[in-house]
């Protein structure tokens, strides 16, 4: 299995495409690191305004934890993209090139080919991600610099002193890393039934932006499908950036506000994991592979 | 006979007429001149709680500061406050986010008292706190003043301002109470809570990317109440050792 794996990684990174995700990773980054760098305050202003009617918030707004927070609402929408080029190609760029015929006649389990292709996108995926923290809050924190966090809800808004935002900060990663696996098992799970990359990689990002779309509209009939789509709980990592208040509504350093809707979420989308990686093997190990 | 009586009645009724019209008119000077006693009174009152406040030309003080607005939720934070005479305030929270009530009014009465232009008028007494507190409206003399009125409640025996609304133009009502310690002596209070006007705040959820609703029902009725509260413990005064201007940059 640890050989195939490493096989599979072989293949993912010595691919031109796998860079592309991480080239437009950070070149949408610096971007936004750059236009905060030179008009952050007019920015802080403009998301502030509301807040400013009736307080005068004095400090660093615009430091390294809130740029991360910006970033991280940007990116995640469209990093499922980015990940999607990978995973979806799994099978089907084997099937594509022929190869994948050739692979199966080696004396290798079908699941634990198809689970040695998986990880490898699971790692892909990881990587990412960790790519995204570093530039996204390691640079940030060097150059914004570190200060309490103000986040903005709906209703209200949380400030987060600064020695209580960087465990949120590796909960959330981790989070994402679930969520994006979730997008990675879609895509593995698409890439099945082609025979070419391009297919599996479009239909994963159409179910992504469909559901996505479901998810943000706020139309009662939309409102009943929701809770099922993985969309809505790809998005539970900002539950990591609300705190509970005590009855004199100050808040309580190390709480999260709805650890239920987290949990829910992360099984939700373990659930869904589990469902399009067992759909993988079923469907695989039924496959008469032709190509 | 008759026409003596008639004469008689009609003389007295001149009198009495006179003797209203004395009476009116010296009852009026005597109101009046009461009126301008206590209002001059009222104003040499609020002069002695000055002096007592003028005592400080500087001062450092730490303390701790908790911020209490329905939609706001913040931690309670150390705070370092610098004072310089005449007005000049600031708020220091180390190492975070300072939320105030938007306005600079200030949460030191000096910078309240500080002009010279204002009538000050007794409005009765009060008890606050166990203490007889005297009630001074000070109108301000200048028609472009932001504040519109300031009623005081203070406690003449130790000239000290027990609490303070302020009514502005562009920021609402502002309420403060002070309870005072060891430092009363210079007017310095140990606690002040600043009471306020808050508006309602709503983010777009095009802003925030938030497309669920937020909050609990509970919370959501906790987000009606429109009166914000920001409250200040002070810990410790570094009084008069000076300070530099740019600090209030």
């Amino acid at each position: 299995m640890w050989t195939l794996l490493q096989i599979e990684l072989y293949k993912i990174f010595r691919r031109p495409r796998t860079y592309i995700a991480f080239v437009a990773i950070t070149a949408l980054i610096t971007i936004v690191q750059l236009g905060l760098k030179v008009d952050g305050k007019e920015y802080a202003a403009f998301v502030m305004a509301d807040l400013s009617n009736t307080l005068q918030i004095d400090g660093k707004i615009v430091n390294g934890y809130f740029v991360c927070y910006v970033l991280l609402q940007l990116l995640l929408v469209h990093v499922p993209l980015l990940i999607a080029l990978i995973a979806a190609d799994m099978i089907s760029g084997e099937a594509n090139m022929g190869t994948l015929r050739l692979m199966l006649t080696k004396p290798i389990g079908r699941t634990q080919f198809i689970l040695a292709k998986f990880f490898a996108a699971c790692i892909y995926t990881i990587l990412l991600l960790i790519w995204l923290a570093i530039l996204a809050l390691f640079v940030s924190m060097l150059i914004f610099g570190t200060d309490d966090m103000f986040v903005l809800k709906n209703n209200y808004a949380v400030q987060i002193e600064s020695a209580d935002i960087f465990w949120r900060y590796a909960g959330a990663f981790c989070f994402a890393c679930l969520a994006m696996i979730t997008v990675a098992a879609l895509g593995f799970f698409l890439s099945q039934f082609a025979e070419n990359s391009i297919g599996p990689i479009v239909a994963t990002m159409s179910v992504i932006i469909f559901f996505t779309i479901l998810s943000t509209m706020s139309i009662p009939i939309f409102n009943l499908i929701k809770p099922y789509l993985f969309t809505t709980h790809m998005v539970a990592w900002k539950e990591f950036f609300d705190v509970k208040v005590n009855a004199d509504n100050e808040t309580i350093r190390g709480t999260i506000q709805r650890p239920d809707k987290l949990i829910n979420s992360s099984l939700i989308l373990l659930a869904h994991i589990v469902l399009f990686v067992g759909a993988s093997i079923y469907v695989f190990k039924k496959k008469d592979v032709l190509s | 006979m008759y026409l003596r009586k008639k004469m008689c009645s009609v003389n007295d009724v001149i009198i009495m007429k006179q003797f209203s019209k004395i009476f009116f008119c010296t009852s009026l000077f005597v109101f009046s001149f009461s009126f301008a006693v206590n209002a001059q009174d009222m104003t040499a009152l609020v002069q002695k709680v000055k002096a007592k406040l003028d005592l400080v030309n500087d001062y450092v003080a730490d303390g701790k500061m908790k911020t209490d607005v329905a939609f706001i939720k913040a931690p309670v934070g150390k705070i370092k406050l610098y004072f310089k005479k005449p007005n000049l305030i600031k708020i220091k929270r180390d190492n975070g986010i300072s939320v105030l009530p938007k306005g600079g009014i200030s949460v030191n009465m000096s910078s309240v008292i500080a002009s010279k232009d204002y009538v000050a008028l007794l409005s009765g007494d009060a008890v606050i706190d166990g203490i007889k507190t005297k009630i001074v409206k000070l109108l301000p003399m200048n028609e472009n003043s932001e504040i519109i009125l300031t009623t005081l409640y203070i406690d003449e025996p130790n000239l000290l301002i027990k609490k303070a609304v302020t009514t502005t133009k562009e920021n609402g009502t502002y309420e403060m109470e002070f309870f005072y310690g060891q430092f009363a002596n210079y007017g310095l209070p140990d606690k002040v809570i600043f009471a306020f006007n808050t508006k309602d705040y709503k983010m777009p959820k095009g802003i925030t990317l938030e497309f669920d609703d937020d909050g609990k029902p509970s919370e959501k009725d906790k987000l009606k109440n429109k009166k914000g509260k920001v409250e200040i413990t002070y810990s410790s005064y570094i009084i008069n050792k000076g300070i530099d201007n740019n600090i209030f940059k």
